[in-house]
């Protein structure tokens, strides 16, 4: 019964087994990414380059179909286009950098999907708004598990400048000049994700699986390589649970593994042991020598 | 020998001059104060010579060293002290220079790192984030990090800042250490009495160098007063450097 329920389905269907690959190939690599965008307090930017790099990788979907290496180069294209144009007007007008970011987003957006309903269907739409984990073939998969090896290698090589220009950007800049190339590195890395998830959550949810964990990691520890740890684990146990939620109940994959995430960080909220509601309202006897 | 040389040095942002027209030089193992009211260009100086900011005119020599000869002490203002970093790492990036992106630390550098923990007094605090704590605290891991960086050029920015005074004592004897030592030591500060006492050379500063030399010859309540009326007179057409200062007048 309740290994009809849990494993079941992984081992009857071939589409949950890729489903459940590339949802924990997406954990591996953009858990670690939503650690880097919260604590760089960049976690809205996150979200709004995902509306961004829609009309890069639209183009490279009517292009090419679904094939994830066109989406990707058209999303880096465009997200970098438009953080950019956002910095030079920001730094050229005096609006704030989010201000102009959110412009520019927007207009991304509205271009993004005015390309896709012109020259596609409305069943594209959909797939590029809300993806679908579900219809994922070998090679997409593929796809996925090499942007994410990608990523974790990249994110090993510029960890430790990512880190010190986190804590205390001057300092980085007396001692090495690896703080710019390693900010641009991290941007490219976030884009890489965001389309990485499109296939699987669509445009509009893939910076979820990025930044829910990494809120609930953030709950739990007070060490960095701990939260790295704990979002990679929360983000594939939504994957997983979303994917058992969404087979047994009809919920779409995608929407059904964020809600799970979501329900994981409420209670983290509740409960987590760092700064969690409950915590604080019961606090323990203070430490004694 | 000078460890620093400036030329007709300008600096500010963009190409609003913060400091003006800066001539002189450091000698090598000089201990220096850099003195001036808020808004004077301290900071803007210090962040000029360790390489931060370029200067909008003329030249600071580093007397044949390289940028990463000089150890830097930002305002404690400039860390995100969120970020979950435990006490030990964070001194120990002042090896970047020996280990760089992959650099291994091994066993002699951990305990070179435990060993400038416990010369600023913070053993058994190695594995405590650095959110947790206290100003003071925060103030000393600082300085553990500039211990490692075995710098000849060390550059503090108001390090004494909202400190209390056994951690301002036990802070000046590492920069008493330091000089000793035959390092070159520059120090923004506001405690007039500490100058006096600890610093053998002085540099006024306000918005352009108003005296600079023998703690003695320049702590003067005639220089101050000066000092001080150059960075009131700030949105005034009498400023240091009229004729850059045209275009200044928007900020």
């Amino acid at each position: 019964m309740i290994y009809d329920a849990l494993i079941g389905p992984f081992t009857e269907f071939e589409f949950m087994r890729r489903a459940l690959a590339a949802a924990i190939a997406l954990a591996l690599a953009g858990a670690p990414i939503g650690v880097f965008l919260m604590l760089r307090r960049m976690s809205l930017v996150g979200d709004a380059m995902a509306h961004a790099i829609l009309p890069g990788a639209a183009i490279g979907f009517l292009l090419s179909g679904l094939n994830l290496f066109a989406m990707t180069a058209g999303g880096l294209i465009a997200g970098f286009a438009v953080a950019i144009l956002a910095g030079v007007v920001a730094r050229s007008t005096g609006l704030k950098e989010d201000a102009s970011l959110a412009t520019f987003y927007l207009a991304s957006l509205a271009l993004g999907v005015t390309i896709v309903s012109i020259k596609g269907t409305n069943i594209d739409l959909l797939h590029v708004l809300f993806g679908n984990i579900l219809a994922m073939d070998d090679q997409t998969l593929l796809v996925v598990a090499f942007n994410a090896t990608v990523t974790l290698l990249v994110l090993a090589v510029i960890y430790r400048p990512l880190v010190i220009e986190s804590v205390d950007p001057l300092f980085l800049r007396t001692v090495s000049r690896a703080g710019g190339p390693a900010h641009l590195a991290f941007l490219a890395l976030v884009v890489i994700n965001l389309v990485n998830g499109f296939q699987a959550l669509g445009t509009l949810l893939a910076v979820g699986l990025m930044i829910l964990p990494a809120g609930i990691a953030r709950f739990w520890s007070r060490d960095l390589t701990a939260m790295i740890c704990i979002a990679v684990v929360a983000a594939a146990v939504s994957g997983y649970a979303g994917l058992v939620l969404s087979f047994q109940t009809r919920v779409p994959s995608g929407p059904a593994i964020i809600l799970v995430a979501t329900v994981l960080y409420v209670v983290s909220v509740l409960f987590g042991r760092v700064g969690g509601i409950v915590r604080q309202l019961f606090p323990g006897r203070h430490l004694e020598a | 020998m000078a460890a620093l040389h400036f030329h007709n040095v300008t600096l500010g942002y963009d190409r609003h001059p913060a400091v003006h027209h800066l001539n002189g030089e450091v000698v090598r193992g000089a201990l220096v104060a850099v003195i001036g009211p808020n808004g004077a260009g301290k900071s803007t100086l210090l962040r000029g010579i360790v390489g931060i900011l370029k200067p909008l005119d003329g030249s600071i020599h580093l007397g044949g060293l390289d940028s990463r000869d000089i150890a830097y002490l930002p305002q404690s203002a400039e860390i995100d002290r969120s970020f979950p970093i435990s006490v030990f790492d964070f001194v120990s990036t002042g090896l970047w220079r020996g280990a760089g992106l992959f650099g291994g630390i091994g066993k002699a550098a951990r305990e070179k790192i435990r060993r400038a923990i416990a010369s600023v007094g913070l053993s058994g605090f190695e594995n405590r984030p650095i959110g947790t704590l206290s100003g003071g605290q925060m103030q000393r891991v600082l300085f553990a990090r500039v211990l490692l960086q075995d710098a000849s050029l060390i550059v503090l920015d108001e390090p004494f800042n909202a400190i209390d005074s056994k951690t301002t004592a036990d802070l000046l004897a590492l920069v008493k250490r330091w000089h000793v030592e035959g390092r070159t030591v520059l120090a923004a500060l506001h405690d007039m009495e500490m100058v006096r006492n600890h610093f053998t050379e002085t540099l006024v500063l306000a918005r352009g160098p108003v005296a600079w030399g023998p703690t003695a010859e320049v702590l003067t309540p005639e220089n101050l007063m000066v000092a001080m009326r150059m960075c009131e007179a700030f949105d005034d057409t009498a400023a240091a450097c009229a004729a850059d200062d045209i275009g200044s007048r928007a900020a």
